[in-house]
């Protein structure tokens, strides 16, 4: 009489390693290089003061505000870690696909890890201009 | 700022405005800026004889002039006629177009010649552009106003060559000034990290870039160990570490007499101004003014006598002595 309910948990979660061996991680390297590593800086530590970290940054911790703030910038006060910054980011003028790859570079890198892929999809799906 | 003592000021984001007896009012007819990083409406000039002509110059990131997609920097100039642009001409437009987001320049001088100066920066690509002289991108450039060669450019007789290159051998110059007393044209550029540079730019001189510098890759790791090599130029001053110099301007005039001939740097990356002391070609005193203001964008002596301060997402400072 007893029904047998099977549960099945998939392992849905991705490694960061795998993450880092993407085409996307790679060209959000690029990316990174190109349109954000003056200000954040090539470790990821940001400028103290003026441009917030972006490794172990809690800012993070919100992937719809991060994706949000990379495809459109910020402008006004936020708070990093417990450090209030106030300035400006201009928007960069990058894709989805540009927005998808970099954030994905930042979340893995400097000894950040997420366990999910960003794609251009998510980018479409989780942004509204400001 | 024109002769009426107004401002015309450049947005990042594209637009222009003129500031006039305390009220903001967006110029229009502005071409189409290329927004892609670091690109936007950058340089602005007067004419010298812009009392009589209305002409001005400005340069912007700009897709124009090429199918391809991308941008890259060009020159402008056009007719103030009220708050609107007229008779707006390209003049130049650096090719090929790239989505590369970085190392647009760029600054625009006219010398007592009345030739006018512009530079445009690397574009991201430093193994490529700036020592080719048959590519555009870390260059100073010479034109006529009206935007054609004039026939005693350096390159004008180098096969191949782009004719209104004058100087190269650049990274990304976004700092340009005559020399109020011998007239020569000042730049200084961003180096990577480190080697921030002031140049005094010479016809068909070569300012090393990427061959020699004193800075080093982002990373910390080495671009070359090379800091001189023969037929290369010498930076007048560098910078380490860097300022991430912006805008650049000479102290003359009657309002600030223990400052005359200083020159003055804004600094991004620390937010200051800098006011230099040179003698016979060598910084013999630097110091700080105007400690945290922001990330000074722009510094112009006035032709009212004051010296005034583009800083970002703030506005536009004057700097008044205390009485």
């Amino acid at each position: 009489m007893s029904r047998l309910i099977f549960t099945f948990i998939f392992p849905v979660f991705v490694f960061a390693q795998d993450i880092r061996q993407s085409e996307s991680y790679a060209n959000g390297q690029l990316v990174y290089e190109d349109f954000c590593m003056l200000c954040h800086m090539a470790n990821g530590k940001g400028v103290p003061k003026a441009f917030p970290p972006l490794s172990n940054s809690d800012y993070l911790e919100d992937i719809k505000a991060t994706i949000n703030s990379i495809k459109y910038g910020l402008n006004g006060p936020i708070v990093v870690n417990g450090v209030k910054y106030n300035s400006v980011m201009a928007p960069m003028g990058l894709d989805d696909q540009e927005v998808a790859d970099v954030t994905n570079f930042i979340l893995n890198t400097w000894g950040n890890k997420s366990d999910k892929l960003i794609t251009k999809q998510m980018v479409e799906k989780l942004t509204t201009k400001q | 700022m024109l002769p009426d003592y107004s401002l015309l000021i450049t947005e990042k984001s594209g637009s222009m405005i003129h500031f006039k007896e305390g009220i903001k009012y967006e110029i229009s007819n502005i071409p189409q800026t290329y927004l892609r990083g670091q690109g936007g409406l950058m340089g602005i000039a007067l004419h010298p004889d812009f009392a009589n002509n209305k002409r001005i110059y400005f340069t912007q990131s700009s897709s124009v002039d090429s199918d391809e997609e991308g941008g890259n920097t060009a020159l402008f100039s056009a007719t103030l006629s009220d708050d609107e642009l007229t008779d707006v001409k390209l003049l130049y437009k650096a090719l090929p177009n790239t989505r590369v987001g970085r190392h647009f320049g760029s600054r625009i001088v006219f010398d007592n010649e009345g030739y006018l100066y512009f530079s445009v920066g690397d574009r991201g690509r430093r193994d490529d552009n700036p020592q080719d002289l048959t590519r555009d991108g870390g260059k100073v450039y010479r034109l006529h106003d009206d935007g054609t060669i004039p026939s005693d450019n350096p390159f004008v007789e180098t096969d191949g060559a782009v004719k209104a290159v004058f100087s190269y051998g650049h990274r990304n110059p976004q700092g340009m000034v005559r020399h109020p007393e011998t007239g020569a044209i000042w730049t200084h550029e961003h180096g990577p990290l480190g080697g921030d540079e002031i140049n005094i730019v010479r016809a068909g001189a070569n300012y090393g870039w990427p061959k020699i510098t004193y800075g080093k890759n982002y990373s910390g790791t080495t671009i070359t160990k090379d800091t001189a090599l023969p037929g290369m130029e010498q930076p007048l001053y560098y910078w380490i570490p860097s300022i991430a110099p912006s805008g650049m301007a000479f102290v003359s005039g009657e309002v600030y007499p223990e400052w005359e001939g200083s020159l003055l740097v804004g600094s991004l990356k620390f937010e200051y101004l800098e006011r230099l002391v040179i003698e016979n070609n060598k910084v013999i005193y630097r110091e700080k003014v105007a400690e945290d203001i922001g990330r000074v964008r722009d510094v112009i002596m006035g032709m009212d006598g004051y010296i005034y301060l583009a800083v970002e997402n703030k506005g536009v400072y004057k700097i008044v002595p205390k009485t």
